[in-house]
C-alpha cells in the first residue's frame, strides 16, 4: 500500500506546485531582475569571502589560487595596525553614539516644547536639510572655515597674531572634527524619528500628570523620556550593531596620512589594502572579521533588548 | 499666588531660552552654506581688503562660475551626474517596485524565505572586496554601469514600498481582478496610480542617492572623464592649485582669481540641485521616514 501511495501523492504535489506557480507566472516574471540583482550583488560576494582563505591572484581567480587557511586571520590580528585601527574604530563610534544621540534627543524635544507651529516647522526644515548634503560637500563646507590659510578660522587667527592650526592634519583636531561635522549634518534628520514617537504619546498622559501636580520638569521625566525609550533602545540597537562601521565615508573623504594614528579606521585600512594595493585577500579578510562581529553584536544586542524592553528589531 | 507666578515666569524664561536655542541651531546650520556662498562671488581685492573674512559683499563677481563652466572638467562631471541620477533612479523604481509589489502579496508561494534572505543582507555582507571582485567579474568596471547596479536595490527602501502596497485597500485589486485584470494589469493601471507618493518619496531617496555617490566613482573608475561631481569636487579641493584639475584652457584667468573662490564655486554648483529639489523632498520624505519606521 505505501510504496504504491507514495508517489501518487508526490506527483499530486508536483502538479500542484507548478500549478501554482504558472498561476502566478507574472508576479515571479517582475521579481526576475530583482532577484537576479541581490543573487550577483549580495550572494555572489559572500562567495568571495572564500578568498580570505586564499592567497588570493585576480589573474587565477577563486578556483586556481592556492589555499592557505587561516594564516591571514593571523597575521591580522597580530599585526601592529589591528589595535590601532580597532581603537579608532570604536573611539570614533562610542563618539558618534556619545554626543550624536543625545544630540538628536535634545533637539527633539526641543522641538517638542515649542507652541507656535510655524517656528518649529522653520527650525525643522532648516536642521534636518544638511542631512541631504553630500560629505564631499560637508568637506568642502569644513575647508571654508579651517583650511591651512585660507579658511576664515585661520585668516582670524593669523590677524590676531597667533600662528594658524593645521585642522585637517593635526591629530588633536581630527576627532572632533568629524564628530562636529557629523552633528552638524545628521541631527535634524536623527531628531524626526524622536519627534514621531513623542506625537504618538496620549495627551491625557500629560493631564493627568498636571492633575497630580507634576511640573513641566516632571512631566518630562515621568512621560516624555518614558514615551521615546523604545525607540531609542531600538536605534542603540542599530548603532552597536554597526559600531565597526564608524563612518566609512565621512572618515575616508576626511582622512589624510598624516592623521592615520587617530583617524584610520577598518573600511579606510580595508580600502586602501584591497583596493589600492590590490592585496584582496588581506583586505577581504579584515572585512570578513568585521562583517562577522558585526552581526553578532546585532544579534546579541537584540537578545538583550528584547529581554530589558520586551521587544527588539525582530 | 506668588508660588503660581513665580513658577509660570520661570517656564516662561525656560521657553524663551528654547526659542533661543532654536533659532541659534538654524543659524549655525544656515551659515556655513552662506558664507560658502560669499566666498565663491566676493572679489579678490575685497578679499584681500578685509583680511579673508566678508560677510556681507559690497560687489559681487561671477568668473569663478564662468571659470569652472569654461573647463571641460566641471560640465562634463556634471553631465555624468546629472545622467546617472535620471538613469539610475528610474531603474531603481523600476526594479523596487518589481520586487515589492509581488513581495507585498501574502498568499504568494515563496514569499517568507524571499522576504527573509533579503533581510539578511541587512545583516551580513561580503563587504567591499567582494562586491568589487564581483563588479570586475561582471564586466562593468570602469563603466557608468558601476556607478548604478550595485546599488540597484536599497533594501531600506524596498520594505518601505513593500509596507505601502501591503496597506493599500485590497479591494480596489480584487474589483480589477474580477473586470478582468492579470497581475501585470493590476499593477500598472490601478496600484501605480496610486502609490505616487511613495514612488515620488523613494525616487527623491535614489535621485539623492546618485547624486551624492562618491565611492563607486572611486572604486570602480579609472577613467578620469566618467569621474562624477562629488569625486571631481574632492580633488579639487585637496588640490592647492586647482589650474591642474581643472584643465583649463585659459590659465592666465585663473591665476586672477584665487584658488579658495573657485573650489567654492564648485561646492555651489554641487549645493544648487540639492536646494531645488528639497522643498519636495521635504514634502514627502517624513511621510517616507514614518513609513519605513512601521515595523514588519
Amino acid at each position: 500500500m505505501q510504496t504504491t501511495l507514495m508517489p501518487t501523492r508526490q506527483r499530486s504535489r508536483l502538479r500542484d506546485w507548478s500549478r501554482r506557480t504558472w498561476r502566478y507566472r507574472w508576479l515571479y516574471l517582475l521579481m526576475v531582475p530583482g532577484v537576479c540583482y541581490y543573487l550577483v550583488f549580495h550572494y555572489l560576494p559572500l562567495g568571495g569571502l572564500l578568498i580570505a582563505f586564499q592567497d588570493y591572484n585576480l589573474m587565477k581567480g577563486i578556483w586556481g589560487s592556492p589555499w592557505v587557511g587561516v594564516q591571514h586571520f593571523e597575521a591580522f590580528l597580530t599585526s601592529p595596525d589591528f589595535p590601532r585601527l580597532m581603537k579608532n574604530t570604536l573611539i570614533l563610534s562610542v563618539y558618534r553614539i556619545v554626543f550624536g544621540m543625545p544630540a538628536d534627543i535634545i533637539l527633539a524635544l526641543a522641538l517638542n516644547e515649542i507652541r507656535v507651529r510655524w517656528y518649529k516647522r522653520v527650525v525643522q526644515t532648516i536642521t534636518y536639510g544638511p542631512y541631504f548634503l553630500s560629505w564631499v560637500i560637508v568637506y568642502g563646507l569644513t575647508f571654508a572655515f579651517l583650511a591651512p590659510n585660507a579658511g576664515n578660522v585661520n585668516v582670524w587667527l593669523t590677524d590676531q597674531g597667533h600662528s594658524p592650526i593645521a585642522f585637517f592634519t593635526t591629530e588633536a583636531y581630527f576627532r572632533p572634527m568629524l564628530i562636529l561635522t557629523d552633528m552638524w549634518k545628521s541631527t535634524g534628520f536623527g531628531a524626526i524619528i524622536y519627534l514621531a514617537a513623542l506625537s504618538t504619546i496620549n495627551p491625557e498622559q500629560y493631564e493627568a500628570a498636571v492633575v497630580d501636580g507634576a511640573s513641566r520638569w516632571r512631566q518630562l521625566w515621568h512621560v516624555t523620556l518614558p514615551g521615546i525609550r523604545e525607540v531609542f533602545v531600538l536605534l542603540l540597537i542599530l548603532r552597536i550593531g554597526h559600531i565597526l562601521d564608524a563612518g566609512f565615508e565621512q572618515v575616508y573623504i576626511f582622512l589624510n596620512a598624516r592623521v592615520y594614528a587617530v583617524g584610520d579606521i577598518i573600511d579606510t585600512w580595508v580600502f586602501r589594502a584591497g583596493i589600492e594595493q590590490l592585496d584582496f585577500s588581506k583586505g577581504v579578510t579584515t572585512g570578513l572579521f568585521k562583517s562577522v562581529i558585526g552581526f553578532v553584536l546585532v544579534w546579541a544586542a537584540n537578545r538583550f533588548a528584547k529581554k530589558m524592553n520586551g521587544s527588539g528589531i525582530w | 499666588m506668588a508660588a503660581l507666578w513665580k513658577r509660570s515666569k520661570l517656564e516662561r524664561g525656560a521657553d524663551a531660552a528654547i526659542y533661543v536655542a532654536l533659532g541659534v541651531f538654524c543659524l549655525a546650520t544656515l551659515f556655513p552654506l552662506y558664507y560658502v556662498f560669499v566666498m565663491s562671488v566676493t572679489p579678490y581685492s575685497e578679499v584681500m581688503r578685509h583680511g579673508g573674512f566678508v560677510l556681507l559683499p559690497r560687489s559681487l563677481t561671477w568668473d569663478a562660475y564662468r571659470m569652472i563652466f569654461e573647463s571641460p572638467v566641471v560640465p562634463r562631471a556634471l553631465r555624468v551626474t546629472v545622467s546617472i541620477t535620471l538613469v539610475g533612479t528610474f531603474l531603481n523604481l523600476l526594479v523596487t517596485t518589481g520586487l515589492a509589489y509581488p513581495l507585498s502579496k501574502k498568499y504568494l508561494p515563496g514569499r517568507s524565505p524571499a522576504i527573509v534572505a533579503i533581510v539578511f543582507t541587512m545583516l551580513f555582507s561580503g563587504g567591499m572586496i567582494p562586491l568589487y571582485l564581483v563588479v570586475n567579474a561582471v564586466g562593468i568596471m570602469n563603466t557608468l554601469w558601476a556607478l548604478i547596479l550595485p546599488g540597484l536595490v536599497s533594501t531600506f527602501n524596498l520594505l518601505i514600498m513593500k509596507t505601502y502596497f501591503e496597506n493599500l485597500p485590497s479591494e480596489v485589486e480584487e474589483a480589477a481582478k474580477i473586470d478582468g485584470c492579470g497581475d501585470i494589469a493590476t499593477l500598472t493601471r490601478i496600484v501605480l496610480p496610486l502609490s505616487l507618493p511613495i514612488m515620488a518619496t523613494l525616487g527623491l531617496f535614489y535621485g539623492v542617492g546618485h547624486w551624492n555617490a562618491y565611492f563607486n566613482g572611486i572604486m570602480y573608475l579609472n577613467d578620469r572623464s566618467l569621474y562624477p561631481i562629488q569625486v571631481v569636487l574632492r580633488n579639487m579641493i585637496q588640490m592647492p592649485n586647482v589650474s591642474q584639475e581643472l584643465q583649463t584652457q585659459n590659465p592666465q584667468a585663473l591665476a586672477r582669481l584665487p584658488a579658495e573662490t573657485v573650489k567654492m564655486a564648485t561646492v555651489v554648483v554641487a549645493i544648487l540641485p540639492m536646494l531645488a529639489v528639497y522643498p519636495f523632498l521635504q514634502k514627502y520624505f517624513i511621510q517616507g521616514m514614518l513609513l519605513g519606521s512601521v515595523k514588519g
